[in-house]
């Protein structure tokens, strides 16, 4: 079996209410999320949300070996979060998740919300807190860069495993342990986001090298930080 | 868009549709994260048929969109697993940055706010 397989929540998994619910709540947080990007939408950010969002599907058919027969992939969010900011990142995640769900049959159509609210919502917004507050003390260089979309990697994966748990616990078709699959979907979703955070470390870095004005990250946040110029000029 | 841009776009999709196209083929065939959680507590058979046991995967209906020439990674036709894979890789990225690149392309703010009406 080396096709690339299902990755994301398949249809009947949870049941159709909370399906609708999340799904209500998936348009309705990207319908704030376009209202919220368009500010920062130019000319630059705008085919570069493009190309995030196209190596994301890239690297999202890369599934890698975390455990003897479990294997992960990247989700995406901390590295969108990094390179074109959350607003757009969730967009761009989203996007990824659509083509998936509607040309790929890659996560069902009844479950598209859900699949949404964890990877593009809840991922991308878990690793947006960490990559604003890493951001304030560790050096804008492209290492300083890479340490911050790991650690938010590994945060934003494991949070968004929690949100199937929850979603699970809402509505879930079968009846089974929910410590059981908290503590399962953690556990290796802590593997899968150490995998995902070297490659989004390493990707965010070698942007930030060749052209840190790509990378969102470093253009935000290096207003808030004028220190230096300020030194030099005193 | 200048031309510094246009080139570091290129040579991003390039290694998209690099991994997309050749390195998926490599990629690990078992079960992801998710998919392994659903497993869990079923046991299955050399064909991969659920034996016995509960498991969240016992309820898992079919795919609205099963009939897509693109379903499951894979060219409909194409019986060339390599060739399979990688040909939808390489239409998924040009599909995702078309799609989406074009839809952040016209949601972006324009210089004067006349040329946003049109």
């Amino acid at each position: 079996m080396d096709d690339v397989q299902a990755m994301h929540i398949a249809n009947g998994i949870v049941d159709g209410p909370v399906s609708a619910l999340f799904a209500v709540l998936a348009v309705l947080a990207l319908a704030f999320c376009v209202w919220r990007a368009r500010a920062d939408l130019d000319d630059r950010l705008a085919p570069m949300a493009g190309l995030v969002a196209a190596f994301i599907f890239a690297v999202q058919m890369l599934n890698f070996q975390v455990l003897p027969g479990v294997s992960g992939h990247l989700l995406g969010g901390a590295l969108a979060v990094v390179l074109v900011g959350p607003w757009v990142g969730a967009l761009c995640v989203s996007t990824v998740l659509i083509v998936q769900c509607l040309l790929f049959a890659d996560g069902g159509l009844t479950a598209l919300g859900l699949n949404i609210t964890n990877m593009a919502l809840i991922g991308t917004a878990a690793g947006y807190l960490l990559v604003a507050a890493l951001m304030r003390f560790l050096p804008k260089t492209p290492g300083g860069v890479g340490a911050t979309a790991f650690i938010a990697s590994v945060v934003g994966v494991v949070v968004a495993s929690q949100g199937f748990v929850l979603e699970y616990w809402l509505g879930g078709t079968t009846q089974l342990s929910m410590t059981t699959i908290a503590g399962t979907m953690a556990g290796v979703h802590v593997l899968i986001g150490l995998g995902e955070g070297l490659i989004a470390a390493t990707t965010v870095a070698t942007v930030a090298r060749v052209r840190p004005d790509l990378v969102y990250a470093l253009r935000r946040y290096r207003k808030t930080v004028p220190a230096v110029e300020m030194a030099d000029a005193s | 868009m200048s031309k510094r841009l246009g080139w570091f776009l290129a040579g991003g999709l390039l290694v998209a549709l690099l991994l997309a196209g050749v390195v998926s083929n490599f990629a690990s065939g078992s079960p992801d994260g998710l998919d392994a959680t659903a497993r869990q507590g079923c046991t299955f058979d050399a064909d991969d048929e659920i034996t016995g046991g509960t498991c969240m995967l016992q309820q898992e209906q079919g795919h609205q969109m099963d009939g897509s020439p693109l379903a499951g990674y894979g060219i409909r036709g194409i019986d060339n697993e390599w060739l399979s894979t990688g040909l939808s890789g390489v239409l998924g990225v040009l599909l995702t940055f078309g799609i989406g690149g074009g839809v952040f392309w016209l949601a972006r703010k324009r210089k004067s706010p006349e040329e946003a009406n049109t």
